[in-house]
């Protein structure tokens, strides 16, 4: 993975595979604390602190009741190369809160990529699930919440083109709008 | 500052999309699913997801519903895209690039003939 939206991509499957139906995604970047956070939180199936061990630990043993895999050990690995950290909140039917955080101008710190081509892909993707996409940087904020727009079409299906050229543009404007030069 | 489009122009596109909406029955509903398992994504399932979208727009292609799938357990073919038109069995196509999209847009989704030489025997 060469981008953090890549990572932000993956945790958000997982969300979907939890069987969430909201799905909450905020990036903020904030230049004066030189951080750079990201946190996705769903209200899926959930996991207890057993299974929250494993899906962090590269090192699983043999006995596992679900698949784990690299994505989160990966990630974590990632931010702690930057002087980061990444947690994992957990309730079994609840669901579950995943956040990470970089020191922002770490030099081995991945840059965040494509994040309006991560927020299209889950939006679009995955339909059935209400998204709320948010992205801040200095204070600046664009947020995406796809209810209002879900709402308007009533029933027309997302991936018409009409409407994917509308959310295309909705998504890369407002993100374009406060991102930072260097990313 | 760029210009953000606003809701009413999803009140126009609606109008627009009921208008047109032709019967579907005649061709059988068309469905994309591409897989974006941790593999896909390090694959580059995301842009291969673009690119779909991408020609739907551009060829102003209707009626296609597109999705995403988790881990589908193909993870040496991924990126991994599946085709399914209407009763047809399911067609899955491995080691996708961006390239090949638009030859199984345009002779499978929209032509419905199997691009044969990416399709993997499953």
């Amino acid at each position: 993975m060469r981008e953090l939206a890549l990572h932000l991509l993956d945790i958000a499957e997982n969300s979907i595979s939890a069987g969430a139906k909201n799905i909450a995604i905020r990036v903020e970047e904030d230049t004066e604390t030189d951080c750079l956070r990201m946190s996705v939180q769903d209200d899926g199936r959930g996991m207890d602190p057993e299974m929250v061990a494993r899906v962090t630990d590269p090192f699983t043993t043999t006995r596992t009741t679900r698949k784990v895999g690299l994505g989160i050990p990966l990630l974590k690995a990632a931010a702690e190369a930057c002087n980061g950290w990444l947690e994992i909140q957990s309730t079994p039917g609840k669901g579950t809160h995943v956040q990470v955080e970089f020191q922002r101008s770490h030099i081995d710190r991945m840059p965040l990529g494509n994040l309006a081509d991560t927020y299209l892909s889950l939006a679009l993707g995955a339909p059935h699930v209400h998204w709320l996409l948010s992205y801040q940087v200095n204070g600046n904020e664009f947020v995406f919440d796809d209810k209002p727009i879900k709402e308007e079409l009533d029933g027309i299906s997302l991936t018409e083109p009409a409407v994917i050229s509308f959310l295309r543009d909705y998504i890369g404007v407002g993100i374009s709008n406060i991102q930072l030069e260097e990313n | 500052m760029n210009k953000i489009k606003s809701l009413e122009d999803l009140k126009r596109i609606r109008e627009e999309a009921l208008n047109k909406r032709q019967i579907k029955a005649a061709s059988g509903q068309k469905e994309i699913v591409v897989g974006m398992g941790t593999v896909g994504i390090a694959a580059g399932a995301r842009e291969i997801l673009k690119a779909i979208l991408d020609y739907i727009e551009e060829e102003n292609l209707e009626g296609i519903v597109v999705r995403q799938a988790g881990n589908i357990g193909l993870d040496s073919w991924e990126p991994v895209v599946q085709v399914t038109i209407g009763e047809e069995p399911k067609v899955t196509y491995g080691k996708v690039t961006t390239a090949m999209v638009s030859k199984i847009m345009k002779n499978h989704v929209v032509g419905g003939e199997v691009v044969k030489e990416y399709a993997l025997e499953l």
